[in-house]
């Protein structure tokens, strides 16, 4: 049961600052770390590890200084890690990112699960995995909040709908999206954080995983950021006043005009 | 102070204040108040391996030194010395296995200790016998198969929680203390049982029972060292355990001076923060003295103890009896400043307070150490060399 892990370095704050001129984020003073999300998908294919054997593998697309959050997932019990690092991956939407950790996963050969985090403390679009899936032309299970049994090939989990959940099961190899309910990560172990000191982590570019250099980074992105802004939010309330069966007979009335009763 | 520690204590350090930050902190009050045993937090504990670092690399361990075990000790007993302590003895009841056990026994239990498996403690202490070893009355009488063991010991930490006992016994009642022997006993032996759980002023979490033995038969192959050295064993583990409990208490006092601080930063009193008030200042500057004096002898007797060191029994009576003494004066003082709200249980003072006395009194009360550092003071007739 070999795993891989694909995770995200993000600025350790909701208070993201965009600048501007470029629309990208301002990164300068903003400490950066694993995207909360994906800290429950490492743990999640360390226990799945713990159960069935196999290798975990982490996997990230960033700036050489990602490097950090790899042996942090190692820390936490992952047993390898590559960092997909290339100038040509700069300015990727999630659709070529998801092409480039494909490509990544692809290369790694023996996968048999690929986990990922819902979504980005960031980007927030919860849209890799899926695409990730696309790519592989692999079965996809998203907001997966347990996962009852791996055998005979095939993988049977829950995942998180609205008002309860569901039951899916699908064939291996796959790829699923984790929910923060599914467990409850662990905290570094002195043997881990030992290794992930030690750890040699390799760098693959584009030309490492045979990727096409017209789906990555920028030139993949069939997206561009025109504009970043915060939504303004305006509330309309009013007071109503008068004797209180008044102020019954105005609320009806606005209510049926409004067609809501 | 500058400690230098090498790059791993650091490491241990700052995950050692993770775990009690994260994982005790936000139980500690309720653990105290149910007198509850920290199950979930020791399982933490050795999924990052915190039970690894007293045990050598060969059954498993990382094989740290007594420096390595009173960062972590301090670390914890900084949020909670009712949860250290549960650590702590563990590693006292595997010491005497580590240092005189057959490499058979260490095979057999050390990997399961250091991985968290299975826990220790520590049998001494019974009704006639405390700060006197010479009132152990526990006999191990030799049969067929093993010794017999009878007995009661008393005020065990760990007791019914731990899997794994060492117990010390007579097996030549003629001979007294010299005619003690230390064995290790696994939880479920036949005749082993645990008498009642103790109801204590503070490290509450801990688990305090008596062991009970009636004709409970242990293999000879489970004696730790050989026949009759088990009172110079347990000198010699005390001797190097007790630098520990100087840990704990300095965790403890280091807990109530950052309490404090906070406090009186906040507290408003005839207009200005009470930390403006010079009375309190005094006090605090007085805290903050102690606890690095503390800490500083703490270290230090750790270190002499990893430099190998042959005899270091004044130095960690004085480690133990000085850091000791500090928690108690720096939590009473802590309490103090804080007035009212120290004293309601709303704050984590008057906790930190009930668990600072018990470290003047357990392995080796400070009137029994100050008369050990006096016997090796007349010895070396005061000198320094």
């Amino acid at each position: 049961m070999n795993i891989a892990v694909c995770i995200k370095q993000v600025p350790g704050t909701t208070k993201v600052k965009i600048d501007p001129q470029t629309n990208t984020l301002v990164r300068q003073g903003i400490e950066n770390i694993i995207n909360p999300l994906d800290t429950y998908a490492v743990e999640e294919a360390v226990r799945l590890r713990e159960r069935y054997g196999g290798e975990v593998i982490v996997l990230t697309m960033g700036p050489p200084q990602a490097d950090a959050v790899l042996r942090e997932a190692i820390s936490h019990g992952a047993d390898k890690a590559v960092l997909l690092c290339d100038a040509a991956f700069a300015g990727a939407d999630t659709l070529a990112t998801s092409y480039t950790l494909a490509r990544a996963i692809a290369r790694l050969d023996n996968i048999d699960l690929s986990i990922c985090g819902r979504q980005t403390l960031d980007g927030d679009t919860g849209q890799v995995a899926p695409e990730i899936s696309e790519v592989l032309g692999l079965p996809f299970i998203s907001y997966v909040s347990k996962v009852e049994e791996i055998s005979n090939g095939r993988l049977r989990v829950q995942r998180l709908v609205e008002e309860g959940y569901e039951t899916v099961e699908a064939p291996l190899p796959a790829v699923i999206s984790v929910v923060k309910e599914i467990n409850t990560p662990r905290l570094p172990s002195l043997r881990g954080l030992s290794r992930s000191k030690s750890a040699v982590i390799p760098v693959w570019t584009a030309a490492d995983i045979g990727a096409d250099k017209s789906l990555v980074g920028l030139s993949g992105s069939a997206t561009r950021v025109v504009k970043i802004f915060f939504p303004k939010r305006e509330s309309h309330g009013e007071k109503l006043s008068g004797t209180l069966e008044c102020q019954v007979d105005s609320l009806l009335e606005r209510l049926r005009t409004a067609k809501s009763i | 102070l500058e400690y230098f520690l090498t790059e791993q204590q650091k490491t241990i350090k700052s995950l050692a204040r993770k775990i009690a930050e994260e994982k005790i902190l936000p139980v500690r009050a309720e653990l105290d108040e149910k007198e509850e045993f920290p199950r979930a937090i020791l399982k933490n504990m050795a999924d990052a391996d915190m039970f690894r670092i007293f045990i050598p690399e060969k059954y498993d361990g990382l094989g740290g030194g007594c420096l390595d075990l009173c960062l972590v000790v301090e670390e914890l007993s900084r949020v909670c010395s009712g949860v250290s302590v549960c650590f702590a003895a563990s590693s006292l009841g595997t010491y005497s296995l580590i240092e005189f056990g057959s490499d058979e026994l260490k095979q057999k239990y050390l990997p399961a200790i250091a991985s968290g498996q299975k826990l220790a403690a520590f049998a001494l202490t019974e009704a006639s016998a405390g700060s006197d070893v010479s009132g152990v009355r526990t006999t191990a009488e030799k049969v067929k198969g093993g010794y017999l063991l009878n007995g009661t010991k008393q005020f065990i930490t760990n007791g019914g929680e731990a899997d794994m006992y060492t117990v010390i016994a007579l097996t030549d009642k003629a001979r007294g203390p010299r005619g003690a022997s230390a064995f290790l006993v696994d939880k479920g032996t036949p005749g082993f049982t645990f008498g009642k759980k103790e109801k204590k002023l503070g490290i509450r979490a801990s688990a305090t029972t008596e062991l009970v033995f009636r004709n409970c038969l242990v293999p000879a192959s489970n004696m730790i060292g050989r026949e009759g050295v088990g009172y110079v064993m347990v000198m010699k583990l005390l001797d190097r355990s007790r630098p520990g409990v100087g840990a704990q208490a300095l965790g403890v006092a280091q807990g109530a001076l950052e309490a404090a601080v906070d406090y009186t930063r906040t507290r408003i009193q005839f207009g200005h923060p009470l930390i403006a008030i010079q009375t309190v200042q005094q006090m605090l500057a007085d805290m903050a003295i102690k606890v690095e004096a503390a800490r500083l002898l703490v270290y230090s007797t750790a270190r002499t103890i990893d430099a190998g060191v042959k005899n270091f029994t004044e130095e960690s009576a004085m480690a133990k009896v000085f850091a000791s003494d500090t928690a108690m004066q720096v939590t009473t003082d802590a309490l103090q400043v804080c007035g009212g709200a120290g004293y309601m249980k709303d704050y984590p003072i008057e906790k930190m307070f009930r668990d600072a006395k018990i470290t003047q009194i357990y392995e080796g009360s400070n009137q029994v150490l100050r008369d050990v550092i006096a016997f090796e003071l007349r010895k070396r007739r005061g000198k320094r060399g």
